[in-house]
């Protein structure tokens, strides 16, 4: 069954592995922006996990140890836009944007012994009859583990944020600051935690395509992926299920425009490659037409650097 | 009447660079006490308190709770051991429900739906009705907190800490406050009130410790004294009442005919249908309890927001569809609450800031070239005619305390020769003195034959001044009445009411 040479099962497997490294990245922007801090460097901290992983699956012969790798080096970078931003108080845009400049340049340093080498495999999941389903099992039952765990971490994320108290209080710092700080809330640890997990994701989004998708090293490798994902997260307007449903869905724009380039169909690649920006930029202008919602989507402290005056 | 003592303060002191906030403050208070603590802005109170509650930590100084030493490290401590605040600007969270508020302010709350269901109950109890479920972006100033109030004593206080609970309510609601505050008193929680409102703390405070700069000058039984005599405590200086003689009003100066336009922030106030006029020598004055749309009908008729033609006219003309500088040359200043950030530029210099509102009717810039010398002759005019104490014109706005910076905004306006003035807050987090200072300018401007414009949350200060008074409610503007013969319970209505609280107290 293919409709113009596409066959709907792989294109829908293939962009649910596509969409993994944005799905990553973006959740843990997600949990990043629901602190109240806006980290623009979500490329940079990709990049760096891509390559951390990249070498340390080669030096150790095992993907979970360059999995591991990477979530430390997004980690690492992030870090240092924690200590700018909350210990410094630098101002979080330009820090953003300095550590993707910054992550992109130590990446490629790192890299270059590595270009051209090809990780060990990461072998994909089967689960027996499930896998043998005919359309289902193709499609859902037959991935590497990644792509079940950056699932799984939306479910987390979502009830975490739902229905605990630690979600509760990271929404509060957030959504004022001031407030929490004056409950007794330590805000700039909980900001500081939230910086450093979302590192990790990117870390981890950025290895699946080195180890994974593109399984070796090129200078870049994340093309814009971090950008992809900060723009997933206003269309998500924040809410981790949607974060899961805008994944798949510019993950499917990238998939599909391979697909009709290889099917030889006559749009034009770069229509296809701008279109996750445009679906942002619409969303943006619905989100802010309709005010009262989009408003309450927005944590009110993002972007707001908080000092603890008198 | 001897109560237990529970809580003893004792010789604290709390400096910050540049200035002592408390200075060897000692007071007790006994259970079930109504305790005020009576300060100008910048005496000390919010810092004493705070140190009570655990947010900052004393330098010297010795606190004892219920006989044992007390020095809480943080506000979780402080609560565990019955110690309890209702913050001055409110500690909420708009975008969380209020059961997620209250969750936030707890150490162990119970599950949601228990939680839920004791809000409820102990909402009703004390008359303080509330639904957990509702955002508290969408409730009312009285309403929100109330959900600070129900935080506080769902932990079951000993002592209650109040930092100006009832600027933000209409007097029908202080009046359910102090049913609840009185109530809670009589079980035997502690109540430490801190208010510059003195007619409140006599009806309520059993008695009252004053500061002035950081010191206790003086411990004393509220009621037995007269307001006058607690305000000098205060403020250390004999006050004069701002002074003014009758003069026959002229012709109308500001008109605003059925004037309606929306907000321009998601949770603000879109103002309906109104109209008033203002005549040449008098002063109305406009209260409402805030977010009723005082913000939005300063920026209508600063021309910051537009409105249909003919819906504004400035001595005759038409201004509706004109912006800020038309509305300037035709005579109208305005000066907005914020002072930082809307009256001024916080980074740059008191000249500069002359110079932005300025310009227009004093002539300071002529064919695209500024005229520093003569922008600085006029920073300087406005300093020494409204005593802004500064090192110089030169020093950014935001080195300048509110209350000096509050002088520099209204005097800059008032010294243009302005035929209409519209102010909004002008003197809020000023200090008595300063605030007797703006209101006596604004009087004599008023004489010189100026329409004024007050636009105020403070009840007394516009029946100090006004001469015709009118209420903002969700927008609409109620009929303006001489202000002579007004009382409380009147204008309380005008205001509003208690926003739908009337059966709240029903029988207590």
């Amino acid at each position: 069954m293919t409709f113009g040479g596409i066959d709907p099962a792989l294109l829908i497997a293939s962009l649910m592995v596509a969409s993994v490294p944005i799905m990553l990245a973006a959740i843990g922007e997600l949990v990043v922006e629901k602190a109240g801090v806006l980290n623009l460097g979500v490329e940079g901290m990709m990049i760096i996990g891509a390559v951390c992983g990249l070498a340390a699956a080669v030096q150790s012969g095992s993907p979970v140890v360059g999995f591991a790798a990477a979530a430390a080096g997004g980690a690492a970078l992030a870090l240092i836009f924690a200590f700018l931003t909350q210990t410094l108080l630098a101002n979080q845009v330009a820090t953003g944007l300095a550590l993707t400049l910054f992550g992109l340049g130590l990446s490629s340093l790192i890299g270059q012994g590595f270009v051209g080498v090809k990780p060990p495999q990461t072998e994909r999941l089967t689960f027996g009859p499930l896998t043998d389903l005919p359309f289902l099992g193709k499609v859902l039952f037959h991935h590497d583990p990644i792509v079940y765990l950056s699932i799984a971490i939306i479910a987390a994320v979502w009830a975490v944020l739902k229905y605990t108290r630690t979600g509760l209080i990271l929404r509060a710092v957030g959504e004022n600051h001031d407030a929490a700080h004056a409950l007794g809330y330590k805000v700039q640890r909980v900001r500081l935690l939230a910086i450093l997990f979302g590192g990790a994701m990117a870390g981890l989004g950025g290895a699946y395509i080195s180890l994974i998708r593109v399984p070796q090293w090129t200078d870049g490798i994340t093309s814009g992926a971090g950008w992809i994902a900060l723009a997933i997260v206003v269309f998500a307007s924040w809410k981790p299920w949607r974060v899961l449903l805008g994944a798949y869905l510019f993950g499917g724009i990238t998939v599909l425009q391979l697909n009709l380039q290889a099917a030889g169909a006559r749009i034009p690649v770069e229509y296809l490659s701008m279109s996750p920006y445009l679906i942002t930029i619409l969303v943006l202008v619905i989100m802010s037409a309709n005010r009262g919602r989009g408003a309450i989507g927005a944590p009110a402290s993002l972007g707001r650097n908080f000092h603890a005056s008198r | 009447m001897t109560r237990p003592v529970l809580l003893t303060v004792e010789g604290l002191t709390k400096a910050y660079p540049g200035v002592v906030a408390n200075s060897d403050v000692s007071f007790s208070i006994g259970a079930g006490e109504v305790h005020a603590l009576l300060g100008e802005n910048g005496a000390g109170k919010s810092t004493l308190v705070k140190m009570i509650y655990g947010l900052v930590k004393p330098d010297a100084g010795t606190m004892t709770l219920r006989g044992a030493p007390y020095a809480p490290p943080k506000p979780g401590v402080a609560r565990a051991q019955g110690v309890a605040m209702v913050f001055q600007h409110f500690s909420l969270f708009d975008a969380l429900d209020v059961a997620e508020n209250v969750a936030l302010g707890m150490e162990h709350p119970p599950k949601m739906g228990a939680l839920a269901e004791r809000i409820r109950a102990v909402s009703l109890e004390y008359g303080l009705p509330l639904d957990p479920v509702r955002l508290v972006g969408d409730l009312s100033a009285g309403e929100r907190q109330r959900v600070e109030i129900i935080r506080c004593l769902l932990q079951d206080p000993k002592l209650l800490i109040m930092d100006e609970p009832t600027s933000v309510l209409t007097p029908q609601e202080v009046d359910i406050l102090f049913q609840t505050l009185r109530k809670l008193a009589s079980e035997g929680t502690a109540i430490l009130y801190i208010s510059h409102k003195l007619e409140e703390i006599r009806s309520l405070c059993d008695a009252a410790t004053i500061l002035r700069r950081g010191r206790v000058v003086a411990t004393c039984t509220p009621r037995d004294k007269t307001a006058r005599d607690l305000a000098e405590m205060m403020v250390g200086t004999v006050l004069t009442p701002p002074a003014r003689s009758e003069k026959p009003k002229g012709r109308v100066l500001l008109e605003v005919t059925r004037l309606s336009v929306r907000s321009p922030s998601a949770f603000g106030t879109a103002l309906k249908d109104i109209s008033f006029s203002v005549h040449r020598g008098e002063i109305l004055g406009i209260a409402g309890v805030a977010g009723n749309g005082q913000d939005e009908l300063l920026l209508a008729l600063s021309g910051e927001l537009r409105s249909p033609g003919g819906s504004v006219k400035i001595d005759g003309e038409d201004m509706g569809d004109r912006g800020p500088n038309d509305r300037r040359r035709a005579g109208l200043v305005a000066a907005p609450e914020e002072r930082l950030g809307h009256a001024a530029a916080p980074d740059m210099s008191l000249t500069e800031n002359a110079l932005l509102s300025g310009a227009e009717r004093r002539g300071l810039v002529s064919g695209g070239f500024i005229d520093w010398a003569g922008t600085r002759a006029f920073a300087e005019e406005v300093v020494a005619a409204y005593d802004v104490r500064t090192p110089g014109v030169g020093v950014a706005a935001r080195a300048l305390s509110g209350g000096n910076l509050q002088k520099f905004v209204v005097g800059r306006e008032l010294s243009q020769d302005p035929a209409v003035v519209v102010v909004n807050q002008p003197t809020w987090g000023v200090d008595a003195s300063a605030a007797a200072a703006i209101r006596q300018a604004l009087i004599d401007r008023a004489m010189n034959g100026a329409a004024v414009v007050v636009i105020s949350q403070d009840l007394d200060e516009l029946l100090e001044i006004a001469d015709r008074f009118a209420a903002l409610n969700g927008g609409r503007l109620s009929a303006p009445r001489p202000t002579q013969g007004l009382t409380v319970d009147q204008i309380g209505l005008m205001m509003g009411g208690a926003h739908g609280m009337e059966v709240a107290h029903h029988g207590a």
